[in-house]
């Protein structure tokens, strides 16, 4: 339930975006997920990989500034209200969460959380009944 | 504490005076009849060497400035012969032609005297390997170095600026104990090691000899952190002959002139008068001694202060403090006089900005805008928007409480910014004039 993220500063100007996946296409590593946020002058992505080790080192050596963080992925069926579920489990269970996205994969969604107690979470929401992808 | 010439740097200042007096005395006379420049320049101010009584009379002589130097492109300044002059340098020439200067072989003796005073003075010793990472050329900063340190019996690394890796694989691999650079290309070379995995702290390098552009103390103690050396600046410019003009010993209390061969003296750069002793003003220099290009009272353009009083290290040799600016680097943003060195100042202060950062200067509605670009390198400022926006703010706040200065900032990608192996191209100025 819990995976690694990595998150990059994008400065946000014309074509840095595609610069910096361009990167990450060539050293063959896939994006799973992906959020990308901004501002007027600049921008955090977000991703989730298969290889995140692989790719900060990748990233280092092209001087790109970024960090690794872990985030919880939860599995949600893809049908209404499914996300509604989760997140007043979260509530339920005072889990402060700072950021979500999807990754929609075949019949299930799946949420990314940058949330407050990574274990506290996981060990309360499987207790819930819910559960991570088996692979992202 | 090593001396190169103990007897010369020691001088009881009263003899020092004297010394400078009679040099004085035959440059004035020397320039008179091989110059015809200065011939005409002396004329007209009614100089003679026999009117110069004591070292204030020099107040008589006009000064000598970078324009002159320029219209007399490319030899016309020159006291020799051609065939006299044995090497030419000249200064990067930003705008139009170069400023050009020629050394006859004295020439090249006493600069590497120079120079080698102001190593050994930093602590350098034959005992050093020296990697001199200023690119060799025309400028005078790579050759000085060189000469200098060869002199003292170093052993001279000559590695040159660029291909940064490759530097740290001689440092490394030959053990380097001394660096020469600039100190923004130090700190750089720093951030590259530790990228391929080589922390700079674990070579060799103990002492750093820096120069060619300034450095706040800010900037300083930050490079000393990276590298675990202790840093000591240098100063000089081409035109009087390159590094070695001024140098700092161990107690790191200004820059030692080489009094003996360079007359230093501080005025008002607006009106031109000479400014007491202890004030701050432009830096004008006379070389005594030199044979190819000999100046009277150049102006430096650089804003300093000088100290009389015997050093702690026992040199008698008056000091500069590193200038705040250059006369010409003073920008008026929005009304607010500043040297780039102190907003320099409070940026380095604050930890998550890097070292590196520029000025950019624009014109909105006729009136300045005021933008300053910084590399985002802490990696922690990314796991929430709070975190950059916060930083955005606090450089923001700090510029505005300690230089009134309403900035607005702008985050960039780390190695983003326009940079020089050479000097730090710091400030961008695109004003409509």
């Amino acid at each position: 339930m819990i995976t690694k993220q990595i998150s990059i500063f994008i400065e946000n100007r014309h074509g840095r975006l595609a610069e910096v996946t361009d990167i990450i296409a060539k050293n063959g590593i896939n994006i799973r997920a992906l959020s990308v946020a901004d501002t007027t002058s600049f921008g955090i992505l977000r991703l989730i990989v298969d290889d995140p080790e692989r790719l900060e080192g990748i990233l280092r050596e092209n001087r790109i500034t970024a960090s690794i963080t872990s985030v919880l992925t939860v599995c949600i069926g893809d049908k209404p209200g499914a996300l509604v579920d989760l997140l007043r489990k979260l509530e339920d269970i005072q889990i402060e969460y700072m950021y979500t996205y999807i990754s929609a994969d075949g019949g299930d969604a799946c949420i990314i959380l940058r949330v407050d107690r990574d274990e506290e979470a996981v060990h309360r929401l499987t207790a819930a009944g819910f559960r991570g992808p088996d692979k992202i | 504490m090593n001396f190169f010439q103990r007897d010369i740097e020691t001088m009881p200042r009263k003899e020092l005076e004297a010394l400078q007096l009679a040099r004085l005395r035959h440059l004035v006379d020397y320039v008179d009849r091989n110059v015809p420049f200065y011939h005409k320049r002396l004329a007209e101010a009614g100089v003679t060497a026999d009117k110069i009584k004591t070292l204030s009379d020099i107040q008589y002589i006009p000064y000598t400035t970078k324009a002159d130097i320029r219209d007399t492109y490319p030899f016309g300044l020159f006291a020799v012969d051609r065939k006299k002059i044995v090497r030419i340098h000249a200064s990067s020439g930003t705008t139009g032609k170069p400023t050009v200067v020629g050394y006859t072989k004295q020439d090249l003796d006493t600069w590497s005297e120079c120079v080698a005073r102001l190593t050994m003075a930093a602590g350098a010793s034959e005992d050093d390997i020296v990697q001199i990472c200023f690119g060799y050329g025309l400028f005078t900063g790579a050759l000085g170095l060189h000469y200098g340190l060869e002199k003292i019996g170093a052993t001279v690394v000559p590695s040159s600026s660029g291909n940064t890796e490759k530097q740290i694989m001689l440092m490394k691999d030959f053990g380097t104990t001394a660096l020469v650079s600039t100190p923004s290309y130090a700190y750089y070379i720093s951030e590259v090691a530790r990228d391929i995995g080589v922390d700079p702290r674990t070579l060799n390098v103990r002492l750093g000899l820096f120069g060619s552009e300034g450095c706040t103390p800010e900037m300083r103690q930050k490079i000393e952190e990276a590298w675990n050396l202790f840093a000591t600046d240098n100063y000089g410019m081409s035109e009087l002959m390159g590094p070695g003009v001024s140098g700092e010993c161990r107690e790191r209390c200004g820059m030692h002139f080489a009094e003996d061969h360079f007359l230093p003296e501080i005025i008002n750069p607006e009106t031109g008068e000479v400014l007491p002793r202890g004030e701050q003003g432009e830096l004008v220099v006379t070389t005594l001694t030199k044979e190819g290009i000999p100046l009277l009272r150049y102006r430096t353009k650089d804003i300093t202060r000088i100290h009389y009083d015997t050093c702690a290290c026992g040199r008698t040799h008056a000091r500069m403090d590193k200038p705040t600016g250059r006369s010409d680097d003073m920008l008026k943003i929005k009304g607010v006089n500043v040297f780039p060195s102190q907003i320099e100042s409070v940026l380095i202060a604050i930890p998550q900005v890097g070292a590196n950062y520029q000025i950019v200067l624009g014109t909105k509605n006729y009136m300045d805008t005021f933008e300053i670009n910084i590399e985002v390198t802490d990696a922690a400022l990314l796991d929430h928007y709070g975190e950059l926006e916060k930083l955005q703010k606090l450089v923001h706040h700090k510029l505005q409480t300690v230089l009134g200065l309403d900035a607005k900032i702008n985050l960039v990608q780390p190695r983003s910014l326009e940079r020089f192996q050479g000097k730090a191209r710091r400030v961008v100025d695109n004003r409509v004039k």
